[in-house]
């Protein structure tokens, strides 16, 4: 039950978040989409030993954050919810790679932890940024950006009528598994007759949902295409902003920053 | 289940992108030629049934612990492969985006090993064959039961088979197979029982549900030639891409091809690409040469990395860390004044 709600708090929570009306939020969903694509694709083509030199990503990431008006603490408690699959795998990594490579003072790292912290920040970045498109561009916008770069129109169409009835299903899944555990005393678990009873029962409430959408499109003209409104507009500033991104990023993955940061303030102390 | 972006390379990651986009707009083409208009707001809702369907945990006999539906092989049933593969890739995007579950780059894998194995493996070559057109409970169960299973190791399969060949992970080969097979094999069975048990529900309840769902399925016939045919295709697909990949991306295929060679002894002709790539390599990554830790297959990576080998650069490094944390408190600054920034508003 508290995965069902926490479903739908996440859904309803994004989505709001997603109204919001930053600097981030008002540019064009297509450069926000191919910003995240190149994000991702810089920060997993590091080599498997990198940990400095993907931090500025992390700064990347937090300045967007901050401008877009996205929580911090929301983000991490995502993070937390999502992790375990990766680190899972992830923490074989220190115990089959036990080649020290680095030394702190007296420590010795194997290369094992290093990769294995590679990893999770690989992780922390890239679903991040997927957070932080969906926060700051609304699931609707993003259908719209991915067809008008070239994704088959019923794919989206089918994107976005999942994207509407998620909603009125999990309400509804809600209702049914409250009204079972209403009359079985509060038995935590549910057995898999009570089970499929109860989603054999839910997928029939579905069809038949369909079928009245059905009915009710044919009503209001529904010929078999299904046309999408197009509110997308490109302005010179969502190029501008677009260029600078792929800059940045490109010359982060390029270069480390960090290093050179090290570097330079090494120097100056110096 | 689901693949993180965090244990991909981008070869890896382009490649299944590339498959799944390409198997999304096949999809597309066909289900908007034989559709029946219908199936349109159906594939909406069902997927969103999915979704809430998962959402519903039940206890599994006998163990004592609690699993849920996946539900591949029910849009199958009832949609068709077709269109119960968009359903499926559209329930994926969809968690991948808010649920963040797998990835961006990972969606392309995670719609792979979710999808097209159940839509075009185990429900055309193992649930139609079984059940046929006058479905027996009989039948149902065993053709239901048996394409879950085997849509399910197909797809640990691809789980293992993507992160082996990303070598981020340090996982071998036959240990994470023998990890994720028979642990997938309970899931599936587990899946399996739950599908053959909604689909004779909805059998018994509402038979013509299922007969409308055969009668109109465009891939009724699929024929074993055809399923080779687009099987090579993606395959050819999948070279050129990873061809493509490998021109776009050299240090990203670079190093997994290092990977690769240190454990398959894939030398000679790459050496002098991969000297001048890890030339490049060592001057922008940081902890240069760490990707080559057995360098007794590579002479010229071995040069190149030898002397500092048993003594890191201490000045590399040290400025690394130095910087890394700089990063890090510049990022905690940051944050802290974007909050503070948000509060006086």
């Amino acid at each position: 039950m508290a995965k069902i709600e926490s479903a739908f708090f996440d859904l309803s929570y994004l989505d709001t978040l997603a109204t919001g009306k930053t600097v981030i939020h008002r540019l064009d969903p297509r450069i926000k989409v191919l910003t995240a694509a190149l994000f991702v694709i810089c920060v997993v083509s590091f080599d498997k030993y990198v940990i400095a030199a993907m931090l500025p990503f992390a700064l990347f990431l937090i300045t967007i954050m901050g401008l877009g008006g996205i929580p911090a603490i929301y983000v991490m408690k995502k993070l937390a919810l999502a992790s375990p699959f990766a680190i899972m795998i992830g923490i074989f990594n220190p115990l089959l790679d036990q080649q020290i490579i680095l030394h702190l003072g007296s420590m010795a790292v194997s290369g094992g932890w290093i990769s294995f912290l590679s990893i999770v920040l690989r992780f922390c970045l890239t679903v991040t940024a997927m957070l932080v498109l969906i926060a700051t561009t609304g699931f609707n916008s993003v259908c719209m950006a991915l067809e008008k770069l070239g994704m088959p129109k019923i794919f989206a169409v089918q994107l976005l009528m999942l994207y509407r009835y998620i909603f009125v299903l999990i309400a509804e899944g809600q209702r049914m598994y409250r009204a079972r555990a209403i009359r079985s005393f509060q038995k935590r678990r549910m057995d898999m007759k009570t089970f499929t009873h109860l989603v054999g029962q839910l997928l029939l409430r579905t069809i038949d949902r369909g079928q009245r959408i059905h009915q009710a499109m044919l009503c209001r003209g529904f010929d078999g295409t299904i046309r999408t409104r197009q509110t997308l507009r490109f302005t010179l500033r969502d190029l501008l902003v677009f260029c600078v991104c792929g800059i940045l990023l490109i010359g982060m993955r390029r270069y480390n920053i960090a290093n050179l940061l090290g570097q330079l303030f090494m120097e100056i102390l110096s | 289940m689901h693949m993180a972006d965090a244990l991909l390379s981008p070869a890896v990651g382009g490649t299944m992108w590339a498959a799944t986009a390409g198997t999304i707009a096949f999809c597309a083409k066909k289900v908007q030629q034989d559709l029946d208009d219908r199936k349109i707001p159906l594939m909406g809702v069902l997927g969103a049934f999915i979704f809430a369907a998962q959402m519903i945990n039940f206890t599994i006999p006998a163990t004592g612990s609690s699993g849920h539906l996946g539900g591949g092989m029910i849009l199958a049933i009832l949609l068709g492969p077709y269109a119960a593969f968009l359903t499926i890739a559209s329930v994926l995007t969809v968690q991948a985006l808010f649920f963040a579950d797998g990835g961006l780059l990972a969606l392309g894998c995670n719609i792979f090993n979710l999808g097209i194995f159940p839509c075009f493996i185990a429900y055309p070559l193992i649930y139609n064959p079984i059940v046929g057109k006058n479905p027996t409970p009989m039948r149902l169960a065993i053709g239901a039961t048996l394409a879950g299973i085997i849509g399910l190791q197909l797809g640990a399969l691809g789980v293992v088979t993507e992160t082996v060949l990303s070598g981020i992970s340090e996982l071998p080969l036959t240990a994470f197979l023998a990890a994720m097979l028979p642990i997938h094999l309970g899931i599936g069975l587990v899946e399996g029982l739950v599908t053959t048990a909604v689909v004779s529900f909805v059998w018994k309840a509402r038979p013509e549900i299922l007969e409308y769902a055969a009668a109109s399925r465009p891939l009724g016939n699929l024929s074993m030639k055809k399923v080779l045919v687009a099987l090579g295709a993606a395959a050819i697909v999948t070279g050129g891409a990873l061809s493509w990949f490998a021109s776009s991306f050299p240090d990203g295929l670079e190093w997994s091809m290092a990977k690769t060679s240190g454990k398959e002894e894939l030398e000679a002709p790459e050496a002098g690409i991969h000297h001048a790539l890890s030339g490049i390599q060592g001057k922008t990554a940081f902890l240069p040469g760490y990707g080559f830790k057995k360098n007794d297959t590579e002479p010229a990576a071995a040069e190149e990395s030898a002397p500092s080998w048993p003594a890191v650069d201490i000045g590399t490094s040290t400025s690394g860390l130095v910087g890394g944390s700089l990063t890090l408190i510049l990022a905690v600054v940051i944050g802290f004044l974007f909050r503070k920034r948000s509060q006086v508003k």
